[in-house]
């Protein structure tokens, strides 16, 4: 057997901060043996027989938390699944009862979302479990951005020296800042695209481009990823009306055709229809959408099992 | 660390043919058998097996693939290091078929318990048949056997078999190591 000393440099999955360029590649080459895994008649296998996983989610998900249970299935993981809105956080509890709660039921891995940034980092540091973040609040979302370049990786066969512009709500997301991260590693050069009000200070000093027009950005990149406006996470009005927003920074057929160039569009849901990218877009060819999803188990199935034999033997 | 050689040039050869000849007398014309190396060491095994078997039966297709077994293994997270999947590569249809599985070292039959259960993923073959270069005799950890066998090896847990193949290795050849 093929068996070279080679394993994650981490215990935990809670950022793409933490991972380095191997760990990603690694995360890469695993998944794509579990994409051929999902093609399969029978798409399940028995690697994680032996492991319990709790899905904890203190913030509303469809995807995510689908696509995690479907990976976790897949390897034949035992799940267990918890919603804030149904449980005792409502009456009071702390993250780290609750969790220990859980825990005491003996379970091995925790994939936690959560509204407040650095919730998994904390709780890795007091609970006995294998933390995966699945969301931080507007900090990271590592699933996702690994997914996001995996996707490209499959399009146009690696991710190195191409244009990716990350355009949107780039101040209250997760997804971009992991995506950036990533990209960053991997060797790709990134942009973001959005009103000034929605784009952080000082992201230059992650050696990302800034950039207020919609064409140009969307003239100078390979890869367009579309995010969400997050509403939920705006306490105060940051542009004037989603009328305009969707005027200026909107993708809609029209403007798509008229770059000199096809580039691919991305949006990791959930998609708000006419807002930030209208049906037609999202439902064309040059749309990955559904392509990012379908990525999603088996970038997860990797994750999973690679800090599965993280685990004390 | 000693190196003895238990098969090489004309007698690796030969074994090869008599292996492909005792394949023919059981599958004819391979009609409805085909054939899986195991991931990663069985597959050099599984194509010098077709190479041969084409020599003697020219105008027969015979369908062969590889079988990967790492998600299957039961030493997962018991072993240093993390098992690294390969690829599998079957392109056909495995129901009602005859499996000829081959690998070149038969060992603990750890390895071919995975394969048989990694197998069941494409389907339900009619007959699943082993076919080994070298037999560790009295090392089974399980009751699995051979079908057909190259040679067969007295050996202790400690030395290791090697089975190396001049496409890849520059050399046919099996070899021993034994510590000191």
């Amino acid at each position: 057997m093929a068996e070279a000393i080679q394993t994650l440099s981490t215990k935990h999955l809670l950022g793409i901060k933490d991972l380095t360029l191997r760990d990603i590649e690694l995360i890469f080459e695993t998944a794509d043996t579990f994409k051929d895994v999902l093609n399969r008649p029978i798409k399940k296998v028995p690697s994680l027989r032996d492991i319990t996983i709790a899905n904890i989610f203190f913030e509303n998900s469809t995807r995510t938390r689908l696509s995690f249970e479907l990976a976790q299935k897949r390897l034949s993981a035992d799940i267990v699944n918890f919603t804030a809105s149904s449980s005792s956080v409502s009456k009071g509890e702390t993250l780290i009862d609750t969790v220990n709660n859980i825990l005491s039921m003996k379970v091995d891995m925790v994939v936690m979302r959560h509204p407040y940034a650095g919730a998994g980092v904390f709780l890795s540091k007091h609970v006995d479990a294998q933390i995966v973040n699945a969301g931080d609040g507007a900090h990271e979302h590592p699933t996702q951005a690994l997914l996001d370049a995996f996707s490209i990786r499959e399009k146009y066969g690696e991710v190195r020296g191409k244009k990716i512009a990350i355009i949107g709500d780039v101040l209250h997301s997760r997804v971009a800042l992991s995506n950036m991260l990533c990209l960053k590693k991997l060797g790709a050069e990134v942009m973001v695209c959005g009103p000034s009000t929605l784009i952080p200070k000082y992201i230059e000093t992650l050696g990302i481009k800034v950039e207020h027009d919609l064409i140009k950005a969307l003239n100078w990149c390979d890869v367009a990823n579309m995010l969400r406006i997050q509403l939920e996470r705006q306490d105060i009005k940051y542009f004037p009306s989603l009328r305009e927003y969707s005027m200026l920074y909107g993708l809609n057929k029209q403007i798509l055709n008229s770059l000199d160039k096809e580039i691919t569009v991305m949006h990791p849901g959930p998609i708000n229809r006419g807002v930030e990218i209208t049906s037609d877009v999202a439902d064309s060819k040059q749309s990955i959408i559904l392509d990012q999803v379908e990525n999603g188990v088996a970038i997860r199935m990797a994750v999973l099992y690679l800090l599965a034999n993280q685990r004390s033997k | 660390m000693q190196r003895l050689t238990l098969l090489d040039g004309p007698k690796f050869q030969i074994t090869i043919q008599r292996l492909c000849h005792q394949l023919i007398e059981n599958h004819n014309l391979f009609e409805n058998s085909v054939i899986l190396g195991i991931q990663p060491r069985g597959i050099f095994l599984a194509k010098r097996i077709i190479t041969e078997l084409k020599i003697s039966l020219p105008d027969v297709k015979i369908e062969s693939g590889n079988l990967d077994i790492t998600f299957f293994r039961d030493d997962f997270r018991r072993k240093e290091g993390l098992l690294l999947p390969s690829s599998t590569e079957i392109d056909f249809i495995i129901e009602g078929k005859k499996v000829i599985l081959m690998d070149d070292v038969l060992w603990t039959g750890r390895t071919i318990r995975a394969a048989m259960d990694a197998l069941q993923s494409f389907g339900r073959p009619a007959k699943v048949e082993l076919l080994a270069l070298v037999d560790r005799r009295y090392s089974r950890h399980l009751p699995i056997e051979a079908d057909y066998i190259g040679i067969k090896v007295d050996t202790i847990a400690s030395q290791k078999v090697i089975v190396s193949w001049k496409e890849t290795d520059q050399e046919d050849k099996v070899i021993l190591l034994s510590e000191k």
